[in-house]
């Protein structure tokens, strides 16, 4: 049995795996000169992949602000931790899933969902919330359609499996994507503060036990994968996606959550990237322990399995937890009742070592914490780009003529990344639970309500990537201030965030300075809106044969409304009348023809970087809109308190397609057309409609609410334009005075629902 | 009111279920899993919850239907007991052959979540009294195998009968295949047993119960129940 037939280790093969020639001598010297055995070979290769060490990213992290007042658990677990009061916390978590669902989509996507969920009940939280941003690229371009409905169809089919509302995220296109889509998969679930778990190995000679799905052969080297770039031949690293099973990791689920409601855990993790190999290795570092591993007794998919293949497998569904003394059985008999495996594997050790044996034969002895400290820590070289200087000085195009209006406004709503979604999102079940206040597509933000409680929690994902091509630093400022805004927007306040560091090839100057500056862009933007970063995820290499995406720090951010719930009877007599609550939060949609339309913020000569400027010109230039972060802070406070006061009956915050559109989508959703009566002051037709100026919100208030409205504005300090009124059946704008359109609405509505499906085909 | 809500590996809507009969409306409410053989004492409701049980492996509600707590479930139908089911529920009523048809994967092969309209067909049953024939309730989908089949003559035999209690239309009652999100035949989204105790409909008007959840219009099935349970069924 003992007999493996393994490859000669040598540096050769340590190159192959993806160790560079330093960090195959770090590992030589880290065990005295000896040469690693195969399987100790793998543990080097995953534990100092990109993937798993941060070896890139880690200087530049330590910028982000990771602490508040409600941070109960900062990055460095599973999950991050917020309190919103009352003995309740949410933990939540965003990550990316990007090589795999380019190579696989439909499993590259489901495996995304699933890991992230496990990620969040692993700390010992029930899922509520789901969010995807999904970035693809052109919809002509290679496979491309395919992967848009790969990559919906996955997360549908793992995310609804497991019972999960799916609130929303945020889906956009563009060329930059066309060789590296990007899915970014988030979780949000809700704990008691007193019952938090942690991937915490301790107590000498206490049972580490696996539970979960069996180890197959698949996943092997997929933390590799994510790090290095795609070229020619990605295709066959197809066998290293793993493939999902979502019933069985509801099964996980409901076992977990149930042992959880015991005291039988001192410790659990689960097993994601780099599989048993990162779970057993963080554990044991963030305990000061040692553990040893009887490999032959994890529960095996097939025969003939390997030491190197049983650390390195990133099958899915599998927790490494270690067991109080006495509860082994117990905890068996559980994961038995929900048809799991559940076998003790090992014990944790004071020997700060990791010793893996092979039916008595020691074939891993590596010292843990070493390994770790070793880990490679890379200040690679920035430089600032080039392209930067002409991409923000090329001139703009002419003012668009009163008569261009209507036809770019129906070209505009048909693009991608403007129309309707509700192809992909009506594929996902948003309100499984029945916990849905704000279901994906009727706010600007997904909004839950937590029962047991008087508390609901909007998340949002957002980024627009032009922006942080244009500007790495404001780009990433910018994806802050707009997830928050769209918290703000459903009336809840920002209390933390999770990030996704989406960037090319980390060995390129020009990337690594994007990079930084993303995360000194974040840093920025929290500060100034008092929202820690409490969890993410570095994903680099974003390249195909040498293109990168553009820098895409993709954040989602959590937000807290601490009375929602207004008393309700159920058994009044007409309990339709009740369909008109939730005055502390609203929607996005106009709620009743007559209302005025009013703009919260201030509307410059900015047409950089906008969905406009691409259509028209097949290009993305200029500068940057500008983010004045005490403005974005004032703004948000305006609108919350509107929309607290009852006064605010929807609200939408201005981004791609500019303040025309954006009225738009707030008169489609209510069913109704609208007519605005503008004032262009100095500004161009074109910035006036289309431009993307940041830190902008179009809200609807009754008649009798516009005096109010005004007092509020200017309590906050907000600039306030009227814009005109609900209504109709049409879609009329006059600027200046002078009518520019008069549009059936329904017509415009139906071209803004369906140009996605016609154009997926 | 006595309700039982037995949960399958791969339930996912039990909690829905839980709430809108224990929480909403109040009643006596347990869950039973399904290695129990028998139903507990005295139930006058048994609610089939939806979600994947068994991961819709091998056809969804195929394997639900064989597992123990069945038995019991079949007993209580046969003695004129309530049994609800819905969306999984209904997959696995039809597939234990206590409801005809089969729910086929939808016309679009996708996936839909969205709020519909149906219409109640039939006033007179214990899940309907409390509504009106004709009747339009708003309420929330959310199947990939939705796409209710039956061979012809039995879907006109079913028809003939009025085993149709709830049809897809529009907001104003009018029903078609333009109306009908799923491809079901003859738009229908709820069909009930000749006896009339055994309704299994795919929308989930347990998701529509409280105003936070964007409408109470599935209130019209738990009003109708509530008032059945005050005239307890003869057995």
């Amino acid at each position: 049995m003992s007999t493996l037939t393994e490859p000669v280790v040598n540096e050769s093969l340590a190159l192959k795996l993806g160790l560079s020639r330093e960090e195959w001598q770090v590992a030589l010297r880290l065990l005295g000169g000896r040469t690693p055995t195969y399987p100790e070979l793998g543990i080097f290769s995953a534990m100092w992949s990109e993937h798993c060490s941060y070896k890139s990213s880690r200087i530049h992290l330590k910028n982000l602000p990771t602490e508040g007042p409600r941070v109960i658990q900062g990055p460095g677990e599973n999950a991050g931790v917020v309190d919103i009061g009352d003995g309740w916390a949410v933990a939540f978590k965003m990550e990316s899933h990007n090589h795999p669902s380019f190579i696989e989509p439909y499993q590259g996507a489901a495996t995304g969902v699933g890991g992230i969920l496990r990620d969040v009940f692993t700390m010992g939280a029930r899922p509520l919330a789901n969010l995807n941003s999904l970035r693809f690229g052109e919809l002509d371009a290679p496979r491309m359609k395919g992967l848009v409905k790969g990559v919906a169809a996955g997360i549908s089919g793992y995310g609804n499996c497991m019972g999960i509302a799916m609130l929303g995220g945020d889906v956009g296109f563009d060329a930059c994507y066309n060789g590296n889509i990007l899915v970014n998969a988030f979780t949000l679930g809700v704990l008691k503060t007193d019952k938090i778990f942690k991937g915490f190995a301790s107590g000498l000679g206490n049972k580490m036990m696996y539970i979960g799905s069996k180890t197959g052969r698949d996943g092997i080297h997929g933390a590799s994968m994510a790090s290095a770039e795609f070229g020619e031949g990605s295709e066959e690293k197809r066998p290293m996606v793993q493939v999902g099973d979502p019933f069985t990791e509801k099964l996980l689920l409901e076992a977990c959550l149930e042992i959880f409601e015991t005291d039988w855990v001192i410790g659990i993790q689960d097993m994601g990237a780099a599989g048993l190999t990162s779970s057993s290795f963080e554990m044991a570092s963030r305990a000061g322990t040692g553990l040893e591993l009887r490999l032959d007794q994890v529960p095996m998919r097939e025969e003939g399995m390997t030491p190197f293949e049983l650390m390195l497998s990133e099958s899915q569904e599998r927790m490494l937890l270690v067991a109080r003394p006495g509860c082994e059985d117990k905890i068996i008999a559980v994961l038995h009742k929900w048809g799991l495996d559940a076998v003790v594997v090992g014990e944790v050790t004071d020997s700060g070592r990791f010793i893996g044996t092979w039916h008595g034969e020691k074939v891993i002895d590596l010292p843990i914490q070493p390994l770790s400290d070793a880990a490679p820590k890379y200040d690679r070289p920035r430089a600032r780009p080039t392209y930067l200087d002409e991409v923000n000085a090329l001139p703009m195009p002419d003012d668009l003529g009163p008569d261009d209006v209507e036809r770019t406004l129906r070209n505009l709503l048909a693009q991608p990344t403007i129309a309707s979604k509700h192809w992909i999102f009506e594929q996902y079940d948003g309100t499984v639970r029945g916990n849905t206040l704000l279901p994906q597509g009727s706010g600007d933000a997904g909004l839950i309500r937590i029962k047991g409680t008087d508390k609901a929690v909007a998340v949002k994902s957002d980024c627009n990537s032009r922006f942080a091509f244009l500007d790495p630093f404001w780009g990433a400022a910018h994806a802050v201030a707009e997830a928050c805004r769209n918290l703000s927007c459903v009336g809840a306040e920002p209390i933390g965030l999770s990030d996704c560091l989406n960037y090319g090839n980390p060995e390129k100057a020009e990337n690594m300075w994007a990079f930084e500056q993303g995360c000194l862009g974040i840093r920025q933007a929290c500060l100034a809106l008092n929202a820690p970063i409490v969890s993410g995820n570095v994903s680099l290499y974003n390249d195909t044969e040498g293109v990168g995406i553009f820098p895409t720090p993709m954040i989602a951010a959590v937000g807290l409304i601490e009375d929602v719930a207004l008393p309700v009877d159920v058994n009044a007599p007409d309990a339709t009348a009740l369909s008109q609550v939730g005055n502390r939060y609203c929607g996005s949609a106009f709620r009743a023809p007559f209302d005025g339309i009013f703009l919260l913020g201030e509307t410059r000569e900015e047409l950089g970087g906008s969905e406009y400027l691409k259509l028209r010109t097949g290009k993305v230039f200029g500068a940057c809109p500008e983010l004045r972060l005490d403005d974005e802070f004032r703004l948000q406070a305006c609108v919350r308190e509107g929309i607290r006061m009852g006064l605010i009956r929807s609200a939408h915050d201005t981004s791609e397609g500019g303040l025309l559109t954006t009225v738009l989508e707030s008169a489609f959703g209510g069913g109704m057309g609208c007519q605005l009566m503008l004032s262009k002051h100095a500004l161009r037709m074109d910035s006036l409609l289309f431009g993307e100026s940041a830190s902008r919100i179009v809200v609807s208030v009754t008649g009798e609410g516009e005096s109010a409205l005004k007092s509020l504005c200017e309590t906050h300090r907000v600039p306030l334009v009227k814009l005109g009124t609900t209504g109709g059946a049409r879609v009329t704008v006059a600027v200046d005075g002078q009518p520019i359109l008069d549009s059936d609405a329904a017509e415009l509505k139906a071209i803004h629902a369906n140009a996605l499906e016609a154009a997926l085909g | 009111m006595r309700v039982a809500v037995p949960v399958f590996p791969g339930s996912n809507c039990d909690h829905d279920a839980l709430h809108a009969s224990g929480v909403v409306m109040g009643w006596d409410t347990h869950p039973v899993w399904h290695q129990e053989t028998r139903l507990p004492e005295g139930t006058d409701l048994v609610f089939i919850p939806g979600g994947f049980s068994y991961g819709d492996y091998l056809r969804c509600g195929a394997i639900a239907a064989l597992s123990p707590i069945m038995g019991d479930i079949k007993r209580h139908a046969e003695n004129g007991g309530l049994v609800f089911g819905v969306c999984n529920g209904f997959q696995i009523l039809c597939e234990a052959n206590l409801l005809p048809g089969a729910l086929l994967r939808n016309e679009s092969l996708r996936f839909i979540h969205q709020q519909v309209h149906i219409r109640v067909e039939r006033a007179d049953l214990p899940f309907t009294s409390a509504m009106k024939a004709g009747q339009v309730m708003q309420v929330p989908i959310a199947h990939a195998e939705g796409n209710f089949t039956l061979d012809a003559s039995e879907l006109l035999d079913l028809e003939a009968r009025g085993g149709v209690a709830f049809r897809y239309c529009d907001a104003t009652g009018q029903v078609g295949e333009a109306q009908t999100p799923n491809g079901a035949a003859n738009g229908i989204a709820g069909i009930v047993n000749l006896r009339g105790n055994v309704l299994g409909m795919m929308p989930h008007p347990e998701r529509a119960v409280e105003p936070e959840m964007g409408g109470v219009d599935g209130l019209g099935i738990f009003r109708s129940l509530a008032r059945r349970a005050q005239c307890p069924v003869s057995k």
